[in-house]
């Protein structure tokens, strides 16, 4: 029987939706071969993103709330994680991949003697046994693999399961005691620089536009690639050559080295679709590229290819959607 | 001061990877391999801690075949002092590697781990971490930005996280994992490789180290992905606008 474990994550008290989908796989895992999962929400203050957890079908959403984990550090959290998960019998803790789960999972699998799976995107019981399927090489290999043990720790990508529907009974909510004493100390946080930009986050977005090379300047990447997503509600996103020569900020990169992401709609502005960036943007619905360079890979995965120049298409189409 | 680096030997990140025909592992026939490029960089900042400090030892390692030896010898010719192999034929997933560094740890004793975020192959992203909670000491990953403070015994570090940069401080001993944009690596110079063949390149028993290559991970297939089909080229704004409202209705 499963018992599952969903770590949720949230961004300073607001709740990642991610964390959803997250639910969503142990959803998948339990209708197919039973069990039930939990929430674990870790953080300071952070009653109201428990709040946003309830409606998912989760037995119970369990939230450790103290000042000590006011800052998602690895060493506290993977230790309050691994003691709950002990605590709850839990055989499998998963959550939804970013930088987050990324930093905290493996230390927490460490502390469980857990075997681990990154980067999942399918799950299958057969013979009694979980199946996994995830992705390696920079997303051109698929990789079905087994995990032994009775603990066993995933990331799942969020783009790769549904969130569960809102359900009309509310999951109780359960504080887990933390001793702050126990706790280690070895990080100290010091500062985060937080770009208010007002615009949605690439990994929650419907639409992302994203821009590549063609754009020379910061102040173009916002006036064309900025302009379009405000017109459209959009994220923003940029190709990693834009990052390296210092015209967008590395949060903003989609690839193999930034985020993964999967939008119903991706505007590719400029971007000539080396594999890295193309292994963070693939699985989107509908991707649209313009690019002057009429033999640019990225056509070659694009639903619809514009052969043009940003600096003229890009100004026609923010004024022809705003009509 | 020392300082320890894990290397991985993996394809050239320019290199098409194919999977073999029976999917039982990927195609290494003509194939180029590299030391990790995340490692790389953990390297070439440990050559620059070096530099900066005036003294530090700095140890590579790495576990599995012979052939991994070439890996070493690049980091010895990027300016490393010693290497070590752990022999290793069967494939070893991310704790089972952990748990084997973790024991080169506690012979070598450095001041700290210095090591690639996440390997270009199976793409994990979890050794350091697991690495750090076997070891009971801090880490830090995605580091972009690295200085020592406090005569050495912390490092302050800027990270690279989905919410934007975050700076930490850790007390060393720690594991620290680079990211992307934490330096651009050195060439490796004709001198350097000379040097290298004269450097040592210590080879140590997993039965010497008191652990075993134990795996949890099972891979039974690897397959690609589905290929997505190129679409229409449009020929203006205006045939686009329409094709995305009337055709794929996404606006």
């Amino acid at each position: 029987m499963n018992r599952i474990l969903v770590i949720a994550e949230h961004d300073q008290g607001k709740l990642k939706l991610a964390s959803l989908s997250a639910a969503g796989f142990a959803q998948k895992v339990c209708a197919a071969s039973g069990g039930s999962f939990d929430f674990l929400l870790l953080g300071s203050g952070v009653s109201a993103a428990a709040e946003g957890l309830r409606k998912s079908g989760a037995a119970a959403v369990l939230v450790a709330d103290t000042p000590a984990l006011a800052q998602p550090l690895a060493d506290r959290y993977a230790k309050v994680i691994a003691d709950t998960a002990k605590a709850r019998g839990a055989s499998l803790v998963v959550a939804a991949v970013s930088t987050f789960s990324k930093d905290i999972l493996p230390r927490a699998s460490a502390l469980l003697d857990a075997g681990m799976l990154s980067d999942v995107i399918d799950v299958r019981p057969a013979d009694g046994e979980l199946t996994f399927r995830r992705v390696m090489f920079a997303g051109n290999v698929i990789a079905t693999v087994q995990l032994d043990g009775a603990v066993k720790c995933l990331t799942v990508r969020s783009a790769a399961f549904a969130a569960p529907a809102a359900t009309d009974t509310l999951s109780p909510v359960e504080a887990v005691a933390v001793d702050a004493a126990s706790l280690s100390q070895f990080t100290k946080f010091i500062s985060r620089e937080t770009k208010a930009s007002g615009r949605p986050d690439a990994t929650e977005a419907r639409i992302i536009v994203s821009g590549g090379r063609a754009l020379k300047t910061s102040e173009d990447f916002e006036r064309l690639v900025g302009g379009l997503a405000d017109v459209l509600g959009a994220a923003v996103g940029s190709s990693r050559a834009l990052v390296d020569s210092g015209i967008t900020p590395n949060s903003l990169q989609i690839g193999q080295t930034g985020k993964v992401v999967a939008p119903d709609l991706y505007f590719a502005l400029g971007i000539s679709g080396a594999i890295q960036h193309m292994a963070g943007m693939k699985d989107t619905k509908v991707i649209v590229a313009i690019n002057k360079d009429a033999e640019a890979p990225i056509f070659e995965i694009a639903d619809y290819g514009l052969v043009a120049d940003v600096y003229e298409a890009v100004p026609e189409l923010m004024q022809k959607l705003k009509k | 001061m020392k300082i320890l680096v894990p290397l991985k030997r993996v394809p050239d990140p320019d290199t098409r990877i194919r999977v073999k025909p029976d999917g039982s592992g990927i195609e290494t026939d003509g194939v180029k391999f590299a030391v990790n490029p995340f490692d790389s960089i953990a390297l070439e900042e440990a050559l620059r801690l070096r530099e900066k400090t005036g003294a530090a030892e700095i140890v590579v390692v790495t576990i599995g075949g012979s052939e991994c030896a070439e890996q070493l010898r690049t980091g010895l010719a990027m300016g490393a002092d010693r290497a070590i192999l752990v022999p290793a034929d069967a494939a070893i997933d991310s704790l089972g590697i952990a748990k084997i560094l973790a024991a080169v740890y506690r012979k070598e004793s450095p001041n700290f781990v210095l090591m690639g975020k996440q390997a270009i192959d199976d793409d994990s992203n979890q050794a350091g971490q697991m690495l750090a909670a076997l070891l009971g000491v801090g880490q830090v990953t995605f580091v972009s930005k690295l200085e020592l403070t406090d005569g050495h015994a912390r490092a302050r570090c800027s990270r690279e996280t989905d919410a934007g940069i975050e700076t930490v401080t850790v007390a060393l001993p720690a594991v620290l994992t680079a990211d992307l944009r934490l330096n651009e690596p050195r060439y490796v110079s004709l001198p350097g490789i000379m040097k290298a063949k004269k450097k040592p390149l210590e080879e140590i028993p997993l039965a010497s180290l008191g652990v075993s290559a134990a795996s949890h991970t099972r891979v039974l297939k690897l397959e690609r992905p589905a290929g997505r089909k190129a679409g229409a080229r449009v020929k203006s704004v205006d045939e686009l606008i329409a094709k995305l409202r009337d055709e794929a209705k996404v606006l």
